[in-house]
């Protein structure tokens, strides 16, 4: 019985523990996609939102879908994703506050070196895909309703082919993008990648190139193939949603000062920024 | 709550309309399972027999955890293992099995197999050694010496089978990996909840891990039949 009380009492100690030490930073949940997440840009910007605000920033790296779900459901107090189309929806439903533009970066089409749907320096996705599809050549798609999914499934409505499901040239991996990657690196095979990722991670991508994008966004001169990073704060009325500092997080990271942060990122690894600023104070600085 | 409720009816009406896909995908998680589990128990029972039987075993000390270790394998370390081992630049890349059944097979008989070997061991290890002795006295062949004594260690057996099928039927790690999750060539139950849990589809997600259950318990069930009727609990 008494051993009974003071392994309670130790439970009670212990919970009390745990509550009292968090009790001192405010949690900020942050529900985003892998690209922002693997890329380090979070890492290497988000301590100084949590030393200014004293505040500690929990990051879900998710695909966009999830991530949306996530903010629907009250499980994260503001979203970061590319997905223009569902990121209005989510507001216009009151899932959200409100919409604001961070940043940008690029997709690219990449492919095998030998190209055999011969679409290297072809200006335009909505070429390159109808190419890819008449010849048959290997072609992996995230297959996972990521941002990256969704643009590329709205290229090929473009292009104005619809790849078969059950086509064997057609794989849809419903796997992230690195995977996705490594998929094509092994079987010769084509896919749309966003650029920070693909660069990120050409080192161990041999047989890959860019074949529709060029070098950097700059020689990218399809503005299809354009990709903007959203934030979002997830409407406080789902309750248990830290409101106040979810909108002090949109205005620190749509700031004049942290988004030239977002736009020295990468490039002393990389020699090109992987995210390109764009928030309405940046444009209007 | 709600979530979970919507999940069971998922779950039935999956069944109830015998989605295609989920016929596809349901059919090559047994195709993979199976073919992994008949594999390991058809290389695992005679060698962890072997070893469990043996009478001066060299290296003994250091071959029994070296299986125990195997018995906890990580999976996805299998799973990456088996990825380098067929991947283009690796020493089977010719072969051509990254991302395809197969290869899933190869990965999930790596994590089954000591299992199988581990089980057999101690289970035969398990049966009264006057048994053996008594056997030899009646001039009983070694390979005689063997069948009976794992006929005597079948309940620790069956065992065995179960264990190595509920780990690899429930692994996702590794045939993530060396599948690659690809519709309707590689997708099994596991990846799939994976999928449909990235996309916040949670209720799909839970619907087709009830079927995953419900499948490991038929299966489990068939198992036990057998083993009641070698007399086991």
């Amino acid at each position: 019985m008494r051993s009974r009380i003071v392994i309670l009492l130790v439970f009670v100690l212990l919970v009390a523990a745990c509550a009292g030490g968090s009790s001192e930073v405010e949690v900020l949940r942050l529900a985003t996609t892998t690209s922002t997440a693997d890329s380090g840009l979070l890492d290497a910007i988000l301590p100084a939102f949590e030393e200014e605000h004293n505040a500690r920033v929990d990051v879900v790296a998710v695909g966009t879908g999830q991530a949306i779900e996530l903010g629907e459901a009250g499980d994260a107090d503001v979203i970061l994703v590319h997905a223009r189309a569902r990121e209005d929806a989510f507001v216009a439903e009151g899932h959200g506050t409100g919409r604001f533009d961070v940043m940008y970066n690029d997709f690219v089409i990449v492919g095998p070196g030998s190209d055999p749907a011969s679409v290297r320096g072809v200006p335009l996705a909505t070429e390159a895909f109808p190419a890819i599809a008449a010849r048959e050549a290997t072609f992996a798609s995230r297959g996972d309703q990521s941002g990256t999914h969704s643009k590329e499934l709205a290229l090929w409505e473009a292009a104005g082919v619809t790849p078969d499901q059950e086509a064997r040239w057609y794989k849809s991996l419903g796997q992230g993008m690195g995977d996705t990657l490594n998929f094509s690196n092994e079987t010769g095979a084509y896919t749309l990648a966003d650029r920070g990722t693909f660069l990120s991670q050409q080192a161990n991508l041999p047989n890959l190139q860019v074949m529709v994008g060029g070098a950097s966004i700059d020689e990218n001169i399809d503005p299809a193939l354009l990709n903007p990073y959203g934030v979002i704060p997830v409407n406080p009325d789902k309750g248990n949603i830290q409101g106040e500092l979810a909108e002090q997080f949109v205005e620190w990271l749509t700031s004049i000062e942290t988004q030239e942060q977002i736009e020295a990122f990468g490039v002393d690894t990389f020699g090109q920024p992987l995210f390109y600023p764009d928030s309405e104070p940046w444009r209007n600085r | 709550m709600e979530t979970i409720v919507r999940a069971l009816a998922d779950a039935l009406r999956l069944l109830g309309e015998l989605d295609p896909a989920l016929v596809e995908t349901v059919g090559l998680t047994l195709r993979v399972t199976l073919g992994a589990l008949i594999i390991a128990l058809v290389l695992g029972i005679p060698i962890g027999a072997a070893i469990g039987l043996a009478r001066r075993l060299p290296g003994r000390a250091l071959i029994i955890p070296v299986i125990y270790t195997g018995m906890g394998l990580p999976p996805v370390a299998v799973g990456l293992f088996t990825y380098l081992l067929l991947s283009n630049q690796g020493p089977l890349g010719r072969l051509g099995w990254l991302f395809t059944p197969t290869g899933m097979i190869v990965a999930q008989t790596i994590i089954a197999f000591p299992l199988v070997v581990g089980l057999t061991m101690t289970s035969v290890q398990g049966v009264d050694p006057d048994l053996r002795t008594q056997m030899r006295a009646l001039g009983a062949t070694h390979r005689q010496v063997a069948l009976m004594t794992l006929a005597e260690a079948r309940i620790g057996v069956t065992a065995a089978v179960v264990a190595a099928y509920g780990s690899i039927i429930s692994e996702v790690g590794a045939v993530m990996l060396v599948g690659g999750n690809i519709e309707g060539e590689t997708r099994v139950l596991t990846t799939a909840i994976v999928l449909e849990t990235r996309q916040g589809n949670f209720a799909l997600a839970l619907a087709l891990g009830i079927i995953l259950l419900a499948l490991a318990f038929l299966t489990n069930f068939a198992f036990h039949r057998l083993q009641v009727r070698q007399g086991g609990p």
